[in-house]
């Protein structure tokens, strides 16, 4: 479905240097990314800001011409025949709206069936079935403007299906969206990609999402493609290890217990690191025992910490 | 594609029908008022740089009625810049239509038509008070001049549109171009100076929406004194404005796609 290789872009930046001069840097938003998707995959596609997420996304819906290696994308050069694989392609943006700010949301509906010629039997059909999973019923006859985040994102969904795409792209589709609207929005995608065989692609800071929803993640980090690969492997790096950090009452030396280092002291704040297999309980019960603790408080490693270890690693494509 | 997609505008516009009205009405006040305007600078001067009040009102009409035509279809390319900082023309650009009719569509309203009913009533008034030798050439003149008016006004549109692709905030030279030439348009020419007839001739092509053709119509010599064959020349100069603003237009959305937003 989407195959891409040795695939760059870069871009010129002016900077201001003095007042008249401008200093030309280049920046490699992408550098040398390969991969392939096949038909029916649900890939999710992470990384921190800046790290070419969305440009690699623009290079395969055509928006962004490459400026080095090859992107196919349904059989198509994206931005040769941006056109014609705009037929085959359903894309999302989850920070703006495809649709029209000023019109109904049914009045949008009907103007992208139009730019894809869909046939109005067919379009009745795929609205009626769309919006019921969506359940659009209640505001589709309100104008875009005043639908709430997770409204008008499942607009955009429909907007994007009613063509019945082999492929969907979605840049961050869940973002600001409340806990309701998230898992709306998830269980709908799932649905489409096991019912109707749809190919997803999908680009988060939300590991949630790709939990509930991914067999395989790929992490790109400074343009790079840091991880290949399927969810159970990043897991193993992602929950390596946990830490634990303590508020005692007074400031301590640093804890000693079986299993436990200590990554940090701060006065009687204590980061506590240990194995994700380890039981959180019984590390937190051996604590109480000995000191006097004030708080405690669990955190997971965070994406840029997992691909920075990643990086650490030299675990490059499973 | 476009007749679709401004269909569906109209339709989507007519479902207020009160502010439809009421902007409707609004357009026609201000044609009107263009008009009475044009009459009261007659009544105090019956001729302007040499030309009768029907000439006039004449050159008046067809530069009117071409712009209120070539606006209503190309007149929202003007917001590029706005698409282009807002990142919509991305969503334009995964569509299966040209991002250009994506645009010029937007937001197509009877309004915009409406403005074509003044400047028709103004020639359907003046025309038959030309006092002018018909010939089939001269009959036949008067629509041709009016779609290649149309055709160089939608050419500069879309020509200074493309200027967006690289300077964003470029809206004000697009109006300063599209708005100033219907307003210098609607005047004999000849009432301003000699150099800048020769700009509006020869660099922007301004004078062949109706001057040139209005010269041949109205058998006038050139004040100026350019060559007969320009008042034939009008076609010509609005394919080769067309053809040029493709090749900007192309150029600009290649530059967006090769340099980011």
């Amino acid at each position: 479905m989407i195959e891409v290789e040795g695939v760059a872009k870069s871009f010129t930046v002016r900077r201001r240097a003095g007042r008249l001069r401008r200093v030309r840097t280049t920046v490699r938003a992408v550098d040398d990314v390969s991969f392939t998707v096949a038909a029916g995959e649900f890939v999710g596609y992470l990384g921190p800001n800046g790290a070419g997420k969305s440009t690699t996304i623009k290079m395969l819906t055509g928006i962004l011409t490459p400026s080095a290696g090859s992107v196919s994308v349904c059989g198509l050069d994206p931005s040769r025949r941006r056109t014609t694989l705009a037929r085959r392609l359903g894309v999302v943006f989850g920070q703006r709206t495809t649709l029209w700010w000023d019109l109904p949301l049914r009045d949008s509906l009907t103007l992208i069936r139009h730019l894809y010629r869909v046939d109005a039997a067919a379009h009745r059909t795929r609205l009626a079935e769309l919006s019921e999973l969506l359940e659009l019923g209640p505001f589709i006859d309100t104008p875009v403007r005043q639908l709430s985040l997770g409204q008008r994102m499942r607009g955009d969904l429909v907007a994007a299906l009613l063509h019945d795409p082999e492929l969907l792209v979605l840049d961050e589709p869940t973002i600001g969206l409340d806990v309701v609207s998230k898992a709306t929005v998830r269980e709908f995608l799932a649905r489409l990609n096991t019912e109707r065989g749809t190919t997803i692609l999908l680009t988060t800071h939300d590991l949630g999402d790709i939990e509930r929803l991914c067999d395989r993640v790929m992490i790109i980090d400074h343009g790079r493609l840091a991880y290949d690969g399927d969810l159970t492997r990043l897991r193993a790096a992602v929950d390596a290890d946990r830490v634990l950090v303590v508020e005692l009452d007074r400031p301590c030396p640093p804890i000693v217990l079986p299993g436990v280092t200590v990554d940090r002291v701060e006065g009687p704040r204590q980061w506590l690191r240990f194995p994700r297999d380890a039981n959180a309980a019984q590390v937190i019960a051996a604590l109480t025992g000995r000191y006097e603790v004030r708080d405690v408080a669990i955190r997971e490693a965070d994406i840029e910490e997992v691909v920075a270890r990643l990086y650490r690693g030299g675990q490059v494509r499973a | 594609m476009y007749g679709l997609l401004a269909w569906t505008w109209i339709r989507a516009a007519a479902q207020q029908p009160v502010s439809l009205v009421l902007l409707t009405l609004a357009t026609a006040i201000v044609g009107a008022l263009d008009m009475a305007a044009i009459l009261v600078m007659f009544a105090r001067a019956p001729r302007i740089a040499g030309f009768e009040a029907p000439e006039v009102l004449f050159l008046y009409g067809t530069s009117a009625l071409s712009f209120a035509v070539a606006d209503s279809l190309f007149g929202t390319t003007e917001r590029l810049g706005r698409h282009i900082r807002e990142g919509t023309l991305d969503t334009m650009l995964v569509r299966p239509v040209s991002p250009l009719i994506q645009i010029a569509t937007e937001d197509f309203s009877p309004r915009r038509v409406g403005r074509v009913v003044t400047p028709t009533g103004v020639l359907l008034l003046v025309v038959p008070r030309l006092d002018v030798d018909w010939t089939p050439g001269r009959v036949a003149m008067v629509p041709a001049m009016v779609l290649t008016g149309v055709a160089i006004f939608a050419g500069l549109w879309v020509l200074t549109a493309s200027v967006q692709f690289v300077l964003i905030d470029g809206h004000g030279a697009t109006k300063s171009v599209t708005y100033g030439g219907a307003f210098l348009t609607q005047y004999p020419l000849s009432m301003f100076g000699r150099e800048f007839v020769r700009g509006v001739t020869f660099v922007v092509p301004l004078a062949f929406v109706n001057w040139q053709p209005a010269l041949y119509v109205l058998d006038r010599a050139d004040p100026i004194g350019l060559p007969w064959g320009l008042r034939f020349a009008a076609p010509v100069v609005a394919a080769a404005l067309c053809a040029l603003a493709a090749v900007a237009w192309r150029a600009g959305l290649r530059h967006y796609r090769s340099t980011g937003s």
